[in-house]
């Protein structure tokens, strides 16, 4: 009965994913404003070659900053999780 | 710890491995490239030393109290290139123009220049650095607990 | 010069990777073999972010001794590059708790680890 459930729940999510990447904008052409502007504008703005960067780090530099963090707190957590279970191991 | 030509190798190889991920993160703003790509080039290399001397070995050279001070300073570079420029507004780009790492390239295709940029080299320099730190800390508080079981205070 | 494609391949492909990554969260029950599936499932989106920002017959988007030709959009790859160290944090958390689970238990099924042990 669970197996039935299951298959039927796969497959209906599976069928909407491809419909949906069958409707979407021809592969090539993609609508594109804001990057126009920066692709023009980036060497005038910035003074860098590379647009990628400048995008990380000048036009979008908070994304970055919430990226450092979710790696601090994920090293932090690590290293946490393990002196924990070496304690609790001298213990018993 | 694995046979001796592995371990000669390995010795030889680090070298080369730290000069190339150095070398793409302060490229960052001229090629591809950047912070987070060199840092995870270097955090392979100091894996690869963990996988062939055994991680008893590395622990007398490379402490975790060390690992955290390193990552630490990655960060407050990071923030404090953000709060420099506090004059006009939060992340702004204050060293476009002044002859320390400001100089606008021409318009259109042109060999690049390394001093260019801004103040997005120095904060290449700081994720590479918090990266780099925090990776081999991961890979050496798993090998420890699994192996050896002895961790420091 | 590229020609059209038809059906829109790339994006029917990445579809199908997360298909792969739900049928492993609803039938598996070993913890390593979820996840991996974690990791297959991130590896989907990413090729979905990278082949919307695609122009036909493009370059990379880089000043520095450029061919000719249009030039890629750069913001779906700077997000790219973001998501794909949240995936590394996120995976080195779980097989952590992984570990835990192991010493605690002495097994690994996602079933066993439910129930609540003095």
């Amino acid at each position: 009965m669970r197996q039935v459930f299951a298959w039927f729940v796969l497959i209906t999510l599976v069928a909407f994913l491809i419909t949906g990447a069958l409707l979407m904008h021809p592969f090539g052409y993609p609508p594109s404003d804001m990057d126009d502007y920066m692709i023009a504008n980036s060497q005038a703005e910035t003074a860098n070659n590379n647009v990628v960067a400048a995008v990380l780090f000048d036009y979008r530099g908070l994304d970055t900053l919430g990226e450092a963090t979710v790696l601090f707190t994920a090293v932090t957590g690590v290293l946490m999780l393990f002196r924990a279970l070496k304690r609790k191991e001298n213990k018993l | 710890m694995l046979s001796k030509i592995v371990r000669t190798i390995s010795n030889q190889l680090i070298l080369f491995i730290l000069i190339f991920g150095l070398y793409i993160i302060m490229h960052g703003h001229v090629t591809p490239g950047g912070g987070f790509q060199g840092g995870a080039v270097v955090a392979s290399g100091v894996v690869m030393l963990i996988a062939a001397f055994g991680s008893s070995e590395i622990k007398k050279s490379l402490r975790e109290s060390h690992l955290s001070v390193v990552e630490s300073s990655g960060a407050l570079i990071f923030i404090g290139m953000a709060f420099a420029g506090m004059g006009t507004i939060f992340f702004y780009n204050f060293l476009v123009g002044t002859p320390v790492f400001g100089g606008i390239p021409p318009t259109g295709p042109n060999p690049g220049n390394v001093w260019t940029g801004g103040v997005i080299p120095l904060m290449n320099f700081g994720v590479g650095l918090k990266v780099m730190a925090g990776l081999s800390a991961i890979v050496l508080a798993m090998a420890l607990f699994s192996s050896g079981e002895e961790m420091e205070e | 010069m590229m020609q059209y494609i038809p059906f829109n391949i790339p994006f029917v492909a990445a579809a199908l990777l997360v298909g792969v990554a739900l049928f492993i969260f609803l039938f598996k029950r070993n913890l390593i073999k979820i996840v991996m599936g974690v990791a297959i499932l991130s590896s989907g989106v990413n090729l979905f972010l990278i082949a919307l920002g695609y122009r036909a017959g493009g370059v990379a988007p880089i000043y520095t001794a450029t061919p000719e030709g249009v030039m890629v959009l750069p913001v779906p790859q700077a997000l790219t590059l973001t998501n794909i160290v949240i995936t590394v944090s996120v995976i080195a958390l779980m097989l952590t708790m992984v570990m835990y689970i192991y010493r605690h238990m002495g097994d690994i099924d996602a079933k066993k680890s439910r129930l609540l042990k003095g």
